[in-house]
């Protein structure tokens, strides 16, 4: 059922990326599991080494200084959900995680694996590239910073190399007079994976458009943003017109599949749906 | 591999194998009160508390547990009592089979733990990875409830 593999549970993180760096073909790092395992129960992956993180300590803290947001390797789905202050700082991240899988599945699964797992429905990716997150990646040979949005290269293709992991996942707190916010689109509330996600971030000040993030998961190989369709509201008057232009033009950004969950021109319909719908409530939420 | 957990309020060793899920684990030690559902994390049937958080154990590895305090269903309560969510779901009538309570009683201590009066949009995130499938959830989010106004009495 599940392939043999050695199993290491590091307490620190110096020793669980020591855990990871030599031969590393073979040597894969656990977060929460929850990709992980079925993967691995399906046979679709055998790691010969797996490294869990379950147990290093001071990995998962949520921290909020000097006008920065900051969580760790191991902050769950379910720290977001139920940290506060996490409303504010990140509206559409928590969003995210409450209709993130299931409720168990929270509990266990981390941010930073769902970064990783590089899935194209993964459900944190579009509230944290709206969010211009950065990840902290570790090595036994130092830390690098890469933008969230130069993390992937294709599907389920990422820049992190087999000894690093995801240590900290960081980003500017929101500026006044901005709106953000996910919504997702699934066949059901829960334990559903998404047909459509979209985020949303808009900063506009006397009713321009300073700053506009769109991003979509679910709707091409890769989870991205929709850099065209910010261009297009970004140091604009904002009008309806306007943001009907923008959602048209991120329906063209985007390259959906059919698949057994639904058909790639409803996909097509729901991201421009959902993109104006986004963002119209975000200018009506800034405009109050 | 060993493991030193606690179960139920117990300190336990067990030889587990490193590729062994928590929940065969503990159904070979004899918590056959946790149950076996889709083993893949969707339904919610396996859930124990881990450090009081509700997880699904057929997705962890029993090799990861050194340390934590694992609850299973019948752990909530000393033997022979019941726990005012054991009542709860008893009194609503929330179970019809059976099969998938002991996760339900777990996920909704978890919850409880969170948000001690939770509303209906609290209870459904929170239930969120619990399936049952012969009938509605409508007695379960009664038990919820009232398990909650017991629990905040006293």
């Amino acid at each position: 059922m599940y392939p043999n593999f050695e199993l290491v549970v590091p307490t620190t993180l110096s020793d669980a990326l020591a855990e990871l760096s030599g031969d590393t073909n073979t040597v894969t790092p656990m977060a929460g599991g929850t990709n992980l395992m079925i993967d691995m129960r399906a046979g679709l992956t055998s790691p010969e080494k797996i490294v869990s993180l379950s147990s290093v300590a001071d990995f998962g803290q949520i921290a909020h200084r000097d006008g920065r947001v900051e969580i760790g390797g191991r902050t769950t789905i379910s720290d977001i959900l139920y940290a506060n202050d996490m409303r504010v700082l990140a509206p559409s991240l928590h969003e995210s995680a409450k209709v993130f899988a299931g409720q168990m599945v929270r509990n266990t699964a981390t941010v930073a694996g769902n970064v990783c797992s590089g899935s194209p429905a993964a459900d944190t990716v579009p509230p944290l590239l709206t969010l211009d997150a950065v990840l902290t990646l570790s090595s036994t040979s130092g830390e690098r910073e890469v933008p969230l949005s130069d993390f992937y290269t294709g599907y389920k293709q990422d820049v992190r190399k087999s000894d690093e992991l995801i240590s900290k996942i960081h980003w500017k707190e929101l500026p006044d007079n901005t709106a953000n916010s996910f919504y997702k689109l699934g066949l059901r509330k829960g334990d559903a994976i998404t047909i459509v996600g979209v985020a949303v971030l808009l900063t506009i000040n006397g009713g321009v458009c300073q700053k506009a993030r769109i991003a979509f998961n679910s709707v091409a190989p890769v989870v991205k943003r929709a850099i065209g369709a910010e261009a297009i509201l970004a140091g604009q008057t904002l009008s309806v017109e306007l943001i009907d232009k923008a959602a048209q033009h991120a329906v063209s950004e985007s390259s959906p599949i059919d698949d057994l969950r639904a058909s790639a021109t409803y996909r097509r319909h729901c991201t421009g749906v959902l993109v104006r719908r986004l963002l119209n409530q975000a200018w009506q939420a800034i405009a109050k | 591999m060993t493991v030193q957990l606690n179960i139920n309020g117990e300190e336990s060793e067990l030889a587990v194998w490193p590729n062994e899920t928590l929940l065969a684990a503990l159904r070979r030690y004899g918590y056959v009160e946790v149950k076996s559902g889709c083993e893949k994390g969707d339904c919610g049937a396996c859930a124990v508390l881990v450090d009081g958080a509700a997880i699904d154990s057929c997705i962890t590895l029993a090799g990861t547990m050194t340390g934590r305090t694992v609850t299973t269903v019948a752990g909530l309560s000393a033997p022979e009592e019941l726990h005012p969510i054991h009542q709860a779901y008893i009194e609503c009538g929330a179970s019809q089979c059976g099969y998938c309570t002991p996760g339900f009683v777990i996920a909704t201590q978890s919850l409880l733990d969170e948000i001690s009066n939770p509303n209906d949009e609290d209870i459904r995130v929170g239930l969120s990875g619990n399936l049952c499938r012969c009938t509605g959830y409508v007695k379960i989010f009664d038990a919820v409830k009232q398990s909650a106004a017991t629990l905040n009495q006293d």
